[in-house]
């Protein structure tokens, strides 16, 4: 029989775990040097959604492509019968395609971190891990399938022979902004999610309607929309994170630095309400899910 | 020999009807607009799953945590293990920890064994450095080289509960936590847990394990602590935990049965049985026998005139219907010249119970001089025997070994070998004799 145990080289290479008191959670900057203690598993559970879920698509890597690709169709189709969208300096397909980018990574974020808790509920309640990392796992994951559908952007961009210019500097900003936005509204769904079983319910509807409060499909000063409604739409975080991306792709779109503003500002605060909340409800995950 | 886990004065609370309770957003949405600012409706109903919890375990001390189902153990594991918070109360505990509260937390069905090693590994807190260097020693453990590259949920249940202990087993914790895990598996699979126990109490880590196989338990810790109701019950040497707690099985419709209401009988009845009890050596009812234990048998009869030689006996046997031994005073050579009228009782005294584990009938009979039946009841009584550390392995001898042991040895001339059980009785002390010799049956 072979033998049970197995000489290891020097324990010393692998830390100790903290030890735990009866306040339990370590605070503030330790917390921040426990994720960084946990990033292995951060990205072996982003590797196993990613793993699976390539395994089980029919179309694999291709899905990342099809499905923004189909949604531009269906939208160029519809609105260049209805009426044109004035999409700027570029064309409309282009204009659509490359907001449904960042757009189909925020919308898979969500569905999948909103019940990355609950689904995984067996390890929440058998191993200790910072549990944010189930998120963070979701949105880290969907980062893949942002990668392939930019690559695809980029070849739709040099069949429209539309080049960037400097401003190009500007998209790790803009994707930056749609992590964070994603990840904050994520942990705040997820952590309600296993309180309240509904909220995975609410989040296709959230979607729906996201669409079409987010300048996706149109520009966010379009001529169309009355100007009070664009105030609110501005309140939208979401907003700046597409103008920014359409700002830092194609030459001569401008972008309004105010609506910048309040959209970095709120989505900062909504990121922190969705850390603090999922925080705080965490010691109870266990006990409840 | 520093602290390695300390708990003070540990609780928890669990809130129940928790699943009744606004589990859905827009209840909870109805009831704030109802009430703005009202409190709860109603208190929710609570329980203590664990009340003022102390104790402290030494580096390298291996204790095992008994109790009954739903008694605490499992949530004083996830306490411990970082999982949930205590209500109150302060746990400490230092190193590495590995919790195994389950074998394969984690698996992934699509992925292949191999990934899932990782993975598994990955989530029990290796790094992947570590899972590289131990991948195949993990695999041969396993014994899964085979299939290492296929999807688990072509594996059978065991090849999974093989691959995922094999991870746990190369964990290398200070301190290693394990709840139940000897529950699920074959014997082959238990023995394998065994063994890693065995190998990490031989390296000096501390072990917290929590189980229901008392034999395992006996032979692996040290220290046992008794968990009843959310509390710690006894503390102590294994063997005395063990004991106490064991104790408390059966209760008392274990230890007498009353024979006189009894209808189906046969004989004439000049002298009945009208009961039966089953007594340690002190004539006190004993509620819980095991194996190898020691046992007084008291037939209470009534005789209705005075009987003249008349022999007491019974039938023992198993649940399927197998005669284990029929025995009398009669078979004894016992010469009773007469019982009086009016109630009286007699005892059967057995040093040492060579049954293994599993329930045994009584039939009674008494017959007189000329082989005729006085009384004659069929399978009026049980008794349940239960398990004991009989040949002091730690192995689960029971009713699937058999029906009855003997004190035995095994001798391989020439060659060394460990065995730890003994070819006597169980010494003084641990069984209770009071008599020099063995029962002849």
């Amino acid at each position: 029989m072979p033998k049970a145990s197995v000489v290891m080289p020097d324990r010393e290479a692998f830390p100790l775990s903290a030890s735990s008191s009866g306040e339990a959670r370590p605070e503030g900057g330790s917390w921040l040097s426990e994720l960084w203690r946990f990033r292995e598993l951060l990205y072996f559970l982003a590797w196993r959604d990613v793993k699976v879920r390539y395994k089980q698509a029919a179309f694999g890597a291709a899905w990342a492509i099809i499905q923004p690709l189909i949604t531009m169709i269906i939208f160029t189709f519809f609105f260049s019968r209805m009426g044109k969208i004035p999409s700027g300096s570029v064309p409309y397909p282009l204009f659509c395609y490359s907001a449904l980018v960042p757009w189909t990574y925020f919308t898979g974020t969500l569905s999948q971190a909103g019940n990355s808790l609950v689904g995984n509920a067996s390890l929440i309640t058998k191993i200790y891990f910072p549990r944010i990392l189930l998120p963070a796992a979701s949105a880290l994951g969907g980062l893949l399938d942002f990668c392939v559908s930019s690559a695809f952007l980029v070849l739709m961009m040099v069949y429209y022979r539309v080049a960037p210019s400097w401003t190009l500097i500007f998209w790790p900003v803009a994707v930056m902004g749609m992590v964070i936005i994603s990840l904050g509204i994520s942990m705040l769904l997820a952590a309600m999610n296993v309180r309240y079983r509904d909220v995975k319910h609410v989040i296709p509807f959230m979607i729906q309607l996201g669409l079409f409060v987010t300048p996706v499909l149109y520009p966010a000063d379009a001529g169309f929309l009355p100007s009070g409604l664009k105030r609110v739409l501005a309140l939208n975080p979401l907003s700046g994170v597409m103008e920014g991306f359409r700002a830092s792709l194609f030459p001569h779109q401008g972008v309004n630095g105010r609506l910048l503003g309040i959209s970095i500002t709120i989505g900062l605060l909504l990121f922190s309400l969705g850390a603090l909340y999922f925080r705080k409800a965490e010691r109870t995950f266990a006990d409840i899910i | 020999m520093s602290d390695s886990i300390t708990v003070e004065r540990l609780s928890k609370l669990y809130r129940l009807g928790q699943a009744s309770q606004d589990t859905m957003l827009r209840e909870r949405l109805v009831s704030l607009l109802k009430n703005p600012f009202g409190t709860k409706a109603s208190p929710a109903e609570t329980i203590w799953a664990l009340r003022d919890v102390s104790f402290s375990i030494q580096q390298g001390e291996v204790v095992g945590i008994i109790g009954r189902n739903g008694a605490g153990k499992s949530t004083l594991l996830k306490v411990l293990s970082n999982i949930t918070y205590p209500t109150s109360g302060r746990v400490n505990v230092h190193g590495r920890v590995a919790s195994l509260l389950e074998v394969g937390t984690g698996f992934h069905e699509e992925l292949t064994g191999r990934e899932n090693i990782y993975l598994n590994g990955s989530i029990l807190g290796m790094k992947k450095r570590e899972v590289d260097l131990k991948l195949d020693a993990i695999i041969e453990f396993a014994g899964v080289e085979r299939f290492i590259d296929t999807p688990i949920k072509r594996y059978s249940s065991g090849m999974r509960l093989r691959l995922g202990f094999a991870v746990a087993a190369h964990l290398d914790p200070d301190v290693l936590i394990v709840d139940e895990v000897l529950a699920v598996g074959d014997a082959g699979f238990q023995k394998k847990c065994l063994s890693v126990m065995q190998d990490l109490r031989k390296g000096g880590r501390t072990v917290l394990f929590v189980s229901h196989n008392m034999a395992a338990v006996e032979n692996l810790c040290s220290r046992g602590i008794w968990i009843d109701s959310g509390k710690v019950r006894k503390d102590g040497a294994t063997h005395d935990v063990i004991e106490s707690y064991l104790s408390t099985f059966g209760g008392s419709d274990q230890t007498s049965a009353d024979l006189s209401g009894v209808e189906s009988r046969q004989g004439s009845g000049e002298i009945r049985y009208t009961g039966i009890a089953f007594l340690n050596s002190e004539g006190q009812p004993q509620p819980l026998t095991r194996s190898g234990d020691s046992l007084r048998i008291r037939f209470f009869y009534h005789a209705n005139q005075p009987i003249p030689y008349p022999s007491f006996g019974f039938r023992l046997t198993t649940e399927l219907g197998t005669l284990v031994t029929d025995t009398s005073t009669w078979h004894h050579g016992m010469d009773i010249p007469e019982i009086a009228p009016g109630d009286g009782y007699l005892d059967l005294e057995i040093d040492f119970l060579n049954l293994l584990p599993g329930r045994f009938f009584f039939s009674l009979w008494i017959t007189g001089l000329s082989h005729n039946v006085y009384d004659g009841i069929e399978h009026c009584a049980s008794i349940e025997i239960e398990l004991a550390n009989i040949y002091r392995s730690g192995k689960n001898i029971d009713s699937r070994s058999g029906i009855v042991f003997f004190p035995q040895k095994w001798v391989l001339p020439g060659a060394h070998t460990e065995q730890v059980s003994v070819p006597e009785a169980l010494p003084a002390g641990e069984g209770r004799k009071w008599s020099g010799h063995r029962t002849d049956f």
